[in-house]
């Protein structure tokens, strides 16, 4: 359970994370269409797993600990994708209000 | 039977009277936080969700928000984040191995930073209201009304997370006065760690309010 | 503590005092503060139900005003759903039993489930204040903009209240999950756990999973309301369904707080008054936590009118049909265990098959309103009114007072007249159905729900319905009265008065403080009364 890691991963971590956010303000700056939103929240994700995993400390924790995090994540997209099916789906019938 | 009920010999004075040992004790309280933390990306997820709709109806309205943002201080604000996150892991390690100073140290280090986060926060908050961008009766009226409810999640948004980082302060105030006196150890250190483990989700949901927030549209 | 006591001394004598109970760290005593501060609620709630058929006698709007009759439905749902369903089992039955059942001395957090009691309260007692200062009278839905911008009454402080319940059912589902995963004896493998304990698990984990989103929509609500934040405001652009989305997504599931409980209350008592294992232990074991799961992607079943896309209306309505099939695997399970049982005709029986028929006719129903056509027809009458009651009403509360007779000996020490208990139970089941079967009628008819006035042909239907919800409230205070007269009888329960098994039985009526003397150790399933027989014939 106490795993101790060594402050050289940490320092490898928090230097990632600071490239990564040079990266996504960098990109921000350059016109992907619209690929720029989505890029810039998969860095997100990148940076978020990077603190999940080792400054958390989810890497040497128990498998249910792990299904606990995953399950909040799973729980957000049955959220975010079902509300968002309503909305995109309104116009299909081409009726207004339908 | 179960690992968690095999007593190693006396009682820590940190035992709880309902649990077997410090190993079960440890790891319900690492569940529980975990558990909690899932309750909290939900109460943030229903601002997300508002988000999430609202850009994809009224992406111009998201554009000109966006752009009132300081990019500066926001991306200044990451990285002071990222640097208590630094900060908080170490403090966590310092007290896993029992390294009294090394904790002190840290977590002092971590509410520096902590506060400078806040500090920045209220320059920009302040800039907002001298600028009408504060939903309501005051809002700039030569302004498209979306951008309302851009100006409603930013608040609502970051000013949730700035309140998660001043509960996070407090809790650090007592974790930092647990190290003083030298409480933590490699047998009890379930405290430091809950309490990292609730300061790094909230830098995570400022990793994502970021670019979500302060990085539309940049290009144009 | 000068006095030497050896013998561990019950719970309920332990510390004795005001303060040893308002500071109590004990699940056992924190739940008898709960299982008291529900019924307060209950009763409030029961008043503005009172109010409502009394009004509805006449097909003429005359008793109350059409507000004040508004507001006496919204406070009736409000502290009917969040202050009395929602916390009634988990919190009472839950908090009491989840950790004897687990083998554990106590829940994993006994600080924070005595913090999630005092939530309750401060919650409760600010929604209470918002009905003094004039009240509320959006609905126990709280939709906007009735909410945000019609409402001038006591919106933001209600919905204040509820904000701060929500996060005491919330520290109630994590302390049980936690307690569950991590405080079991040696040897209760999942399988073995009796059904009440996976019943409060997927219970806990709608809690954790849901209650927050419906947290944050309050709080933007109330940031509309109080800020002019607007972010359910169509005159800047915000959408109003949006909030029905958010609102639902947390209590269309919160649906499931209130009857899966239940559900495991019927599996313990339908075991115990059969004396037989239960059918399909580990199809009723699942389907709690498939009931739990699916529960969460059907919440749009309740916007079919409301400018939804048909297209997600459909979906919505064939996963609803799919959460039907869990509900009656568990339904189909409780009557082939009673099928060929040593069934004994003591007062949990008559609970148990209460709970069993109303439960078949909410379930049933339900579907007719999951179907999205007959919705259109159906959505806002009394025939959604009469359906919500038999699950809830029908379900819930028959399956926590099963429960409370069931373990009141355990609880307390205390029998109660079992006479009394079933001819409660028989009142209960047929005021009730007195009062709600007339309202399926009158709904598909189509008297709506939510007016103070309706047409005269409706009358006779409304009489019978107010008639019976009389008889329905002259059973409950019938309960109150023996249960809390028992209380001040002597203790005469023995350890387990009804022969049943789970380890909640083998320690004293009521248990010591620690519950466990001598840690236990499980080596049998649950419901092993094929074996305690033969163990018994051996003898």
């Amino acid at each position: 359970m106490s795993h101790v890691s060594s402050k050289g991963l940490y320092y490898t971590i928090f230097i990632s994370l600071i490239i990564l956010t040079g990266v996504t303000v960098a990109i921000a700056r350059v016109d992907l269409g619209a690929w720029n939103t989505p890029i810039a929240l998969a860095v997100a994700a990148v940076k978020a797993t990077l603190v999940i995993l080792f400054f958390m400390g989810v890497r040497n924790n128990t498998p249910l600990t792990k299904v606990v995090a995953a399950s909040g994540f799973l729980w957000l997209i049955i959220l975010f994708g079902i509300t968002m099916g309503d909305y995109l789906t309104r116009s299909w019938l081409g009726i207004p209000g339908r | 039977m179960h690992p968690a009920h095999e007593n190693h010999g006396g009682h820590h004075p940190m035992l709880q009277h309902h649990f077997f040992n410090m190993g079960q004790q440890l790891e319900a309280s690492i569940l529980g936080m975990w558990v909690f933390l899932v309750t909290e990306v939900m109460f943030f997820g229903g601002l997300f969700m508002a988000y999430l709709l609202y850009r994809t109806l009224y992406p111009a309205a998201w554009l000109a928000g966006s752009h009132e943002l300081n990019e500066v201080l926001g991306g200044l604000n990451t990285v002071v984040l990222i640097c208590s996150s630094l900060t908080m892991a170490l403090a966590v390690r310092a007290a896993q191995v029992g390294a009294r100073m090394a904790q002190i140290v840290n977590i002092i280090l971590t509410m520096g930073f902590g506060t400078t986060f806040l500090v920045v926060k209220y320059y920009e908050y302040a800039a907002k209201f001298e600028h009408h961008l504060v939903p309501g009766a005051h809002f700039d009226p030569t302004r498209e009304p979306a951008q309302q409810l851009y100006f409603s999640l930013y608040f609502m948004m970051t000013g949730i997370h700035a309140l998660h980082m001043v509960v996070g302060l407090g809790i650090m105030a007592w974790i930092l006065y647990g190290a003083w006196k030298g409480h933590f150890n490699a047998e009890y250190f379930a405290p430091v760690e809950i309490a990292g483990l609730y300061w790094h989700f909230v830098d995570i949901v400022w990793i994502f309010l970021f670019p979500l927030l302060y990085l539309i549209g940049k290009h144009q | 503590m000068n006095h030497a006591v050896n013998e561990p001394r019950s719970y309920l004598d332990a510390p004795y005092g005001v303060a040893s109970w308002l500071l109590t760290k004990d699940h056992k005593r924190i739940a008898l503060l709960y299982l008291i501060s529900i019924t307060v609620f209950f009763l409030i709630g029961a008043l503005f139900a009172a109010g409502i058929r009394a009004e509805l006698m006449t097909p003429e709007g005359d008793l109350f005003t059409a507000d004040m009759y508004n507001k006496l439905f919204t406070l009736h749902g409000v502290v009917m759903v969040f202050f009395f369903l929602i916390p009634s089992i988990p919190a009472t039955l839950g908090n009491f039993l989840v950790p004897i059942m687990c083998g554990a001395k106590d829940l994993a957090f006994p600080k924070i489930n005595l913090l999630s009691w005092y939530l309750y309260l401060i919650g409760a007692t600010l929604t209470l204040g918002a009905v003094f200062m004039g009240g509320v009278d959006t609905g126990w839905t709280f939709y906007t903009p009735y909410s945000s911008m019609a409402s001038n009454t006591n919106v933001t402080l209600a919905a204040v209240g509820v904000f701060i319940a929500g996060f005491s059912s919330i520290l109630t589902g994590f302390n049980f999950v936690v307690t569950i995963h991590r405080m079991r004896a040696p040897g209760l493998t999942w399988f073995r756990m009796p059904l009440f304990l996976w019943a409060m698990y997927a219970t806990s984990l709608v809690m954790i999973l849901g209650t927050p989103v419906v947290a944050i929509t309050l709080l933007m609500v109330g940031a509309e309301a109080a800020l002019g934040f607007g972010i359910f405001d169509p005159r800047v652009g915000g959408d109003p369904v949006l909030f029905q989305h958010l609102f639902w997504f947390y209590s269309h599931p919160a649906v499931y707080i209130m009857i899966l409980p239940g559900m495991g209350v019927i599996s313990e008592l339908v075991a115990a008054v059969s004396r037989k294992q239960i059918f399909g232990y580990s199809f009723v074991a699942y389907s709690s936590l498939a009931i739990a799961i699916i529960g969460f992607l059907v919440w749009g079943h309740h916007m079919f009118v409301s400018s939804q896309s048909i297209y997600a209306g459909l979906v919505f309505s064939i996963i609803t049909m799919i959460v039907a099939v869990p509900s009656a695997v568990k339904t189909f399970n409780w009557t082939a265990t009673l099928y060929r049982g040593s069934i004994t005709w003591e007062s949990p029986t008559y609970w148990v098959i209460g709970f069993i028929g109303l439960f078949l006719v909410g379930g049933l129903t339900g579907l007719f309103l999951g179907a999205m056509g007959l919705d259109v027809h159906l959505h806002d009458t009394y025939f959604v009114v009469a359906h919500f009651h038999y699950i809830m009403v029908g379900g819930g509360v028959m399956a926590f007072l099963g429960g409370v007779h069931f373990w009141w000996p355990k609880m307390t020490g205390r029998t109660y007249p079992e006479t009394l208990g079933k001819i409660s139970a028989v009142l209960v089941f047929v005021g009730f159905n007195l009062t709600f079967l007339p309202q399926f009628v009158v709904g598909y008819l189509g008297m709506p729900r939510r007016y103070h006035a309706y047409p005269e042909e409706f009358q006779i239907l409304n009489v019978v319905s107010t008639g019976g919800a009389s008889v329905l409230g002259i059973g409950y205070l019938l309960i109150i009265g023996y249960l809390v007269a028992s209380m001040f009888k002597p203790r005469n329960a023995t350890a387990n008065p009804w022969g049943a098994t789970g380890l909640e039985w083998d320690i004293p009526s009521p248990p010591t403080t620690f519950n466990f003397e001598i840690d236990p150790v499980v080596t049998e399933d649950a419901y092993n009364y094929a074996g305690r027989a033969q163990k018994t014939g051996d003898n």
